[in-house]
């Protein structure tokens, strides 16, 4: 609870409250812009002649009629049929972050309760693996994936994704069982209990926060991901990131920027209701665990 | 923890991670030390919708026996690793021999391409790191202090700059950044100065690349740091004040310490994620003034027709190796707390 | 998919009034995949096959990419191939015939290419390994009221005049920056490199040989010429590519412009600019260079491959299928989107360009097995010059040092 001693205004004070403000500005001001500029035409958002067209659509009203248009977004998920690329997506994400923390939890559970010296080369073994460019492994995927014609299927991607994150979540989640106390599994297993099943019993319902912040990084990862999904897939399973990326054109074909500022918003806009709800766990997971290091 | 039941736990990511990690690493460590086969060139003719030209093809069956017998090439050491495209050994000799000041000798450096990288990426590392754990630390502090009803919002905002993938966040960037973009054209106000562009100069893209660095990473060091800070004792809080700190001293001898393993996983975090920065090159056009070591590494595999393999891992295992250079001041204080931890 | 299901529909509604094309179909009841670019013109090209003799395969699967290129070669390599045909361009099927993942189609061009005219061939000593279906190349493009303005009489036909023409528009008050070219370092300032080079009769190679040849008289004549012209472009140059430059011209911010053919298209239609602009846009050849008298240009087709690793009854149904769809009633339906080489296509004003610097002469981008290396080397190394750090010399010495050490890497070099 903070007193009143440590609610006087004073300089400090002042100085915090305006860099958080400019801050958030900041933060937010791109997307506030793109969001607005979504719903004009290329020649006003990316308006040369003046950028200020963005804003009040004068080419907007010129080619549309109004000075909103959602043409857009109808050519992104009409026309380009972005949301097999959302379902896409969806798929990818889902499988990749259950999986994940699956493998995840069993692991950093296990280096957790070690205290062997070979859990620490573990760690620093998967903090190297995470160095590693993800071109050069992508790369270096595909001609094994073309012999054994895996290639282009999601359940491969799927799979690539698990194995490129697992370093991260392998960190983040050991950390947080550090935090729960060997009692709690210990005595479990003087009653009989096997190791398996004092985990199962005993730590799992302690361990959600914990795993809801590390899901939600692993989502992110999965869902941002550019290298891996735009080398290992084909057209029809594409998800949202390499769909938009194509939706800008080449050297020697006009794209359509615009369907690539509408499918941008709608990327994110699932992202910002996600951060809404689950603001609460995320910290309450991360002080649950990264916290003590 | 039994070493049967260690064993089970852990297969499953062990066995994903040595699969699709490890052993492309061993394998990608032996393509680098290979080069390929002599190809065989013959002379012919090529004729198309504009007419017939001299050209010259390749010799496949030639080829084709050198390439059953050594599936991986022709085995080159590390010879990759010292040629002009990476630590460029020999040039170094010379221009070393043949500079006179210091001056040439650093230009001469700054021509080779994986110099000029590498120096790009550890500036980019070395200013972005410390900033983002400073403004990150100052943002949660600040944040932390804000009445109750801001606090909710204020944290959803913080953290929208780490949602958006790299590629497209930093193009939206890009796009207002142009000379005729909003931030470009109002930083052209604020200047007093129609021509000053952003992406004409190798300094400014420099510091919009370091911008847009710490944009985006700040979230993830905001958001650990707030966490943490939810955790700082009340006792010794209330105690530093009683004992007459102001607010500056006890942050930086009550809060900070206390963050001190916070700051060591995010550090460690933005080093390994900075040194392998990429995207914003690509996104903002940037290669003219600025490359990276991953960018080179994307530029053998994509733009030299039939990509360069051996160049690119070589470049890969030398990105893996200042990794681990950069890290160990923050691995060996790790490795201090696990003995503590586990004894 | 909306541009790849118009083209299927048009191509069904050609086909309603000619059955008989669904008998050249080749073999029955094989699978066809096909990988290709995500042009509108393929689209349309695959659609129509599909159309064609979709019924009478036993799947057919085309994947538009804009990552065909990376994954063309992997893909190919094992037997049998993940594609039994890849459409191509110059750089890419020597990408592929560098690794021998395509076959020869003389036979298969007896059989089925009826309507291939013999110009759509590319051969490689007698060997047919592509089929070309549609050309391209960059050019220049011109504001004539702003010529006219500046007093300029005639569209500059090289690029001395361009220059000349250039600094009477910055004289006369009009425009600051009145030129502008994709000059994004990488493989746009490649490009531009050979373009100028090969207009001023050089050659990248020593004859015969991989070793490179471009640190000489006419490789700073043309990196000279390429500086003179950014001082006339945006000072942002070394960042633009297609949809920066088509962009500054829509606006009407340059007045001459080297850009794709292509985008003629797109800048001659009604959105994105005015009227003012496009009723005045030029679209001429390429200009000469240093006294030369063939366009400054590299020629580009595409068109299509069959692979190697397939089965022979796959690659001629694969190849009858894409034959069949090379008609003159897909260029009707599709006049505008490419600049065709079938019969049939009547060039309008968004080809005039490439057409005229096809007529002027203009060299094809050379198909020679270690040009992808040299275009890498020229775009990674030619960024200090441009920006004044470093003499033209220094330069091309950087180019062919680079180019050697990638060489030996390939084995091109020892």
């Amino acid at each position: 609870m903070a007193t009143k001693a440590q609610n006087r205004i004073t300089p400090l004070t002042i100085i915090s409250f305006a860099l958080v403000a400019i801050w958030l500005i900041i933060a937010a001001f791109p997307f506030l812009w793109t969001l607005w500029g979504s719903f004009k035409v290329q020649s006003d958002f990316f308006s040369k002649a003046d950028w200020r067209n963005a804003f009040y659509g004068i080419n907007t009203i010129k080619e549309t009629g109004s000075a909103f248009t959602g043409a857009g977004y109808h050519g992104a998920w009409v026309q380009e049929e972005f949301w097999r690329n959302v379902l896409n997506t969806g798929i990818v994400v889902f499988f990749t972050v259950v999986i994940s923390l699956t493998f995840g939890t069993l692991g950093g559970y296990a280096l957790a309760r070690s205290g062997f010296r070979y859990a620490f080369w573990i760690l620093m073994a998967a903090l190297v693996f995470r160095a590693m460019p993800h071109i050069t492994l992508v790369s270096g995927y595909m001609l094994p994936f073309f012999e054994w014609n895996i290639w282009g299927l999601l359940p491969t991607t799927i799979i690539v994704l698990v194995a490129i994150n697992q370093p991260f979540t392998l960190w983040m989640l050991h950390s947080f069982f550090l935090n729960i106390p060997k009692d709690m599994d210990e005595s479990a297993m003087v009653d009989g209990c096997t190791r398996f099943q004092a985990f199962r019993h005993v730590i799992i319902p302690v361990m959600w926060p914990g795993v809801v912040t590390t899901g939600l990084f692993s989502f992110l990862l999965a869902y941002n991901d550019f290298a891996v999904t735009s080398m290992l897939l084909s057209a029809e399973n594409e998800t949202m990131v390499p769909a938009i990326a194509s939706f800008l054109g080449t050297t020697q074909v006009q794209g359509n920027v615009m369907f690539a500022v509408a499918a941008v918003v709608s990327a994110t806009a699932p992202l910002f209701i996600l951060i809404l709800f689950f603001q609460r766990q995320i910290v309450s997971g991360l002080t649950a665990g990264a916290v003590k290091g | 923890m039994k070493h049967r039941t260690f064993l089970w736990f852990i297969l499953p990511t062990l066995s994903a991670m040595i699969l699709f990690i490890a052993l492309p690493i061993v394998s990608v460590f032996i393509q680098s030390l290979h080069v390929g086969h002599e190809q065989v060139i013959v002379v012919s003719e090529s004729c198309g919708p504009f007419g017939c030209t001299p050209t010259t093809s390749i010799d496949l069956e030639a080829t084709a026996k050198l390439q059953d017998e050594q599936p991986l090439g022709k085995f080159n050491g590390l010879s990759t690793y010292t040629n002009r495209s990476h630590l460029a050994f020999q040039e170094l000799a010379e221009a070393w021999r043949t500079t006179q000041t210091f001056g040439e000798f650093w230009d001469q450096v700054f021509n080779l391409p994986f110099y000029r990288a590498l120096i790009f990426t550890l500036t980019y590392t070395a200013v972005v790191t410390p900033m983002v754990i400073a403004l990150g630390l100052a943002i949660a502090v600040g944040v932390n202090n804000l009445p109750k009803f801001l606090k909710g919002p204020s944290i959803f905002i913080s953290l929208l700059p780490f949602l958006v993938t790299p590629l497209v966040g930093s193009l939206i960037l890009y796009w207002m950044v142009d000379a005729d973009g909003v931030i470009g054209a109002t930083l052209q106000n604020i200047f007093d100065d129609p021509s000053l562009s952003l992406k004409a100069s190798t300094a400014l893209t420099w510091v919009m690349l370091i911008v847009y660095g710490v944009w985006h990473m700040l979230p993830f060091s905001f958001i650990t740091f707030y966490a943490g800070l939810q955790t700082v004792p009340e006792d010794t809080m209330e105690a530093a004040q009683i004992d007459g700190a102001s607010k500056w001293q006890s942050l930086i001898h009550v809060i900070v310490p206390h963050l001190a393993p916070l700051m060591s996983f995010v550090t460690l975090m933005m080093l390994m994620d900075n040194f392998r920065v990429f995207e914003p090159i690509v996104s903002f056009s940037a290669e003219a003034h600025a490359t990276s070591l991953s960018w080179i590494i994307f530029n053998d595999l994509r733009e030299s027709g039939n990509p360069l393999y051996g160049s690119a891992g070589a470049t890969s295992i030398l990105t893996v190796i200042g990794v681990v250079i950069l890290l160990t001041p923050v691995l060996i204080r790790t490795w201090r707390d696990f003995n503590r931890k586990a004894h | 998919m909306f541009l790849r299901k118009i083209a299927a529909t048009t191509a069904f509604m050609g086909l309603m009034g000619s059955a008989a094309y669904a008998a050249g179909c080749g073999p029955e009841g094989q699978s066809i995949r096909i990988l290709a670019s995500d042009f509108p013109a393929i689209h349309a090209v695959v659609g129509a096959a599909q159309a064609n003799c979709g019924a009478a395969a036993a799947e057919f699967k085309p994947n538009h990419t804009t990552e065909a290129r990376q994954i063309m070669n992997a893909a190919l390599t094992p037997n049998p191939a993940e594609y039994t045909s890849v459409i191509v361009a110059n750089s890419t099927l020597t990408q592929l015939m560098n690794d021998g993942l395509v076959r020869p189609l003389n036979d298969l061009v007896e059989k089925y290419g009826e309507h291939i005219k013999p110009n759509q061939l590319i051969t490689i000593d007698g060997k047919v390994m592509a089929i070309a279906f549609m050309a391209n190349s960059q050019h220049l493009f011109a504001r004539k009221d702003v010529l006219e303005e500046a007093g300029v009489g005639t569209i500059p036909a090289t690029y001395e005049e361009v220059l000349s023409a250039a600094e009477k528009i910055r004289a006369a008050g009009i425009m600051d920056y009145p030129v502008t070219m994709n000059m994004k370092m990488g493989w746009n300032i490649g490009e531009m490199f050979n373009m100028v080079y090969l207009g001023h009769g050089g050659d990248l190679f020593k004859p015969g040989s991989a070793e490179p040849n471009v640190n000489n008289a006419q490789g700073i004549a043309t990196l000279n010429m390429l500086k003179a012209l950014t001082e006339y472009a945006n000072p942002d140059i070394l960042t633009y590519a297609s949809n920066e430059t088509q962009g500054a011209w829509e606006a009407g911010e340059a007045a001459l412009g080297i850009m794709w053919g292509s985008r003629g298209s797109p800048i001659l239609d009604d959105e994105g600019s005015t009227k003012e602009i496009t009723s005045n846009t030029v679209l001429a050849a390429a200009p000469a260079v240093g006294g030369g008298s063939i366009p400054s240009a590299t020629l580009w087709w595409d068109g299509i491959t069959i692979s190697a690793n397939v089965s022979d009854e796959e690659a001629e149904a694969t190849f009858a299928a894409l034959a069949s769809a090379l008609t003159p009633e897909l260029v009707a339906a599709h006049n505008d989107d490419a600049v065709w080489l079938l019969e049939g296509f009547k060039p309008g004003p968004a080809a005039a360009g490439v057409a005229a610097t096809a007529r002027g002469g203009a060299k094809p981008y050379p198909m020679i097995p270690y040009i992808g290396i040299m275009h890498g080397a020229l775009g990674a190394e030619l960024s200090d010059f441009l920006k004044g750090s470093e003499s033209a010399e220094q330069a091309l010495a950087d180019v062919e040092a680079a180019y050697v050490t990638a060489a030996k890497e390939a084995g091109f070099l020892q």
